[in-house]
């Protein structure tokens, strides 16, 4: 799909979010979610305790039937509506092609940690607080915008060997 | 008037509606291309530049579509507004950029690379999932003085700069034309250097 096109719709879906739920597109959120009711449901008494899932699982509240969390599914189902119809459903392992699969594997959870952890810190990630805090003008999105774009680029540079080829690897 | 829940619209409605908005996000996240985590590397060192245009034309419609959505009186976005925290927002957004050139997804890209069959998706998301249960085990000891401090309450940004909202839509649109032609060149100059299957691979 066109680029253009493809953010175009991308920001019709955030206002329509905006309009009938006061949501904006968010992810790290729902992963927030889904954590909170494996620890819920294991152990209620330390949901309870602990300061940042408490207020999530007061009075009986299932932390599992979010905004978020629904549309975290309804995610899956589109993505791969979209791979089945332009033929790219299928198992691969996605990196440059001069690094390995285990280093790319390896790198890729290290990488999903640091998220983990980022997105509870910083309040967000790129879709909810960067992208849904653009759209309504949000300081907080912008701090957010340049910060992991502009750390982004620095670090890309310091790691350029795992995307980039060159002649010392 | 908007948001149309919780006045107009039951909870399992408004779960409904998230669900399909969610298939539709899904939909144009893997359409353009973003399950390829090489494409979203691309945009840190040049070589593809779909990631921005998406980024920036999105961001720029939804704010144009919801400025005037407010200004006809038809939403009241000041109530979903985030609150901004600046210190700990800016420590995040530095662990996610690391965990960007690391990982190569973000999270709702991950979750769209895995739905489609990327292991390294997959193995992303294993990792986010370690990330936020250790960030809650150890919110007490480590993060919560963090996480709530420079709290500045619901900041606009044209209010903060001191300009018309008008004109700071203006000015972004401005920056983002740049933006593209900047990134275009750049995408266009690496199209020399790469090979074939790297083109076929990347879809530029």
């Amino acid at each position: 799909m066109n680029a253009y096109i493809g953010g175009f719709l991308l920001g019709l879906l955030i206002i329509a979010a905006y309009y009938f739920s006061g949501e904006g597109l968010g992810s790290s959120g729902g992963f927030r979610d889904v954590a909170i009711t494996t620890i819920n449901a294991v152990s209620p008494e330390y949901a309870q305790s602990n300061a940042y899932t408490a207020n999530r699982v007061a009075d009986g509240a299932n932390p599992i039937h979010t905004w978020l969390v629904y549309e975290l599914l309804g995610v899956i189902f589109g993505a791969i509506i979209s791979a089945a119809i332009f033929g790219r459903l299928k198992f691969k392992i996605g990196k440059a092609p001069h690094i390995t699969n285990r280093k790319r594997l390896y790198l890729a959870v290290l990488g999903g940690i640091l998220w983990g952890i980022g997105t509870q810190l910083g309040r967000g990630c790129t879709s909810g607080l960067v992208l849904s805090g653009m759209a309504v003008n949000s300081l907080s999105g912008y701090i957010g915008l340049a910060t992991i774009f502009g750390f982004g680029f620095i670090f890309a540079y310091i790691f350029k060997k795992l995307w980039i080829k060159t002649k010392n690897n | 008037m908007g948001p149309l829940y919780p006045d107009f619209i039951n909870p399992e409605l408004n779960l409904l509606i998230g669900f399909l908005i969610g298939i539709g996000f899904g939909f144009l996240l893997e359409a353009s291309g973003f399950t390829n985590t090489r494409k979203l590397a691309g945009i840190f060192y040049g070589y593809d530049a779909t990631v921005i245009k998406v980024f920036f034309t999105a961001a720029l419609t939804a704010m144009i579509g919801l400025f005037i959505l407010h200004y006809l009186g038809w939403i009241d976005i000041t109530a979903t507004m985030p609150t901004t925290f600046w210190i700990p927002t800016l420590i995040g957004g530095a662990i996610m950029g690391l965990g960007f050139i690391i990982g190569g997804f973000c999270p709702g890209t991950s979750l769209s690379a895995a739905a489609t069959g990327k292991i390294d998706a997959m193995a992303f998301i294993v990792g986010v999932m370690i990330g936020i249960f250790g960030f809650i085990f150890t919110f007490k000891d480590i993060w919560e003085n963090l996480r709530n401090s420079g709290k500045l309450g619901k900041v606009d940004i044209t209010e903060w700069i001191g300009i018309k909202e008008g004109l700071f839509i203006f000015l972004f649109t401005v920056i983002a034309v740049i933006t593209f032609i900047g990134f275009q060149k750049w995408q266009d100059h690496w199209k020399k250097k790469l090979s074939q299957d790297d083109i076929n691979d990347l879809g530029i």
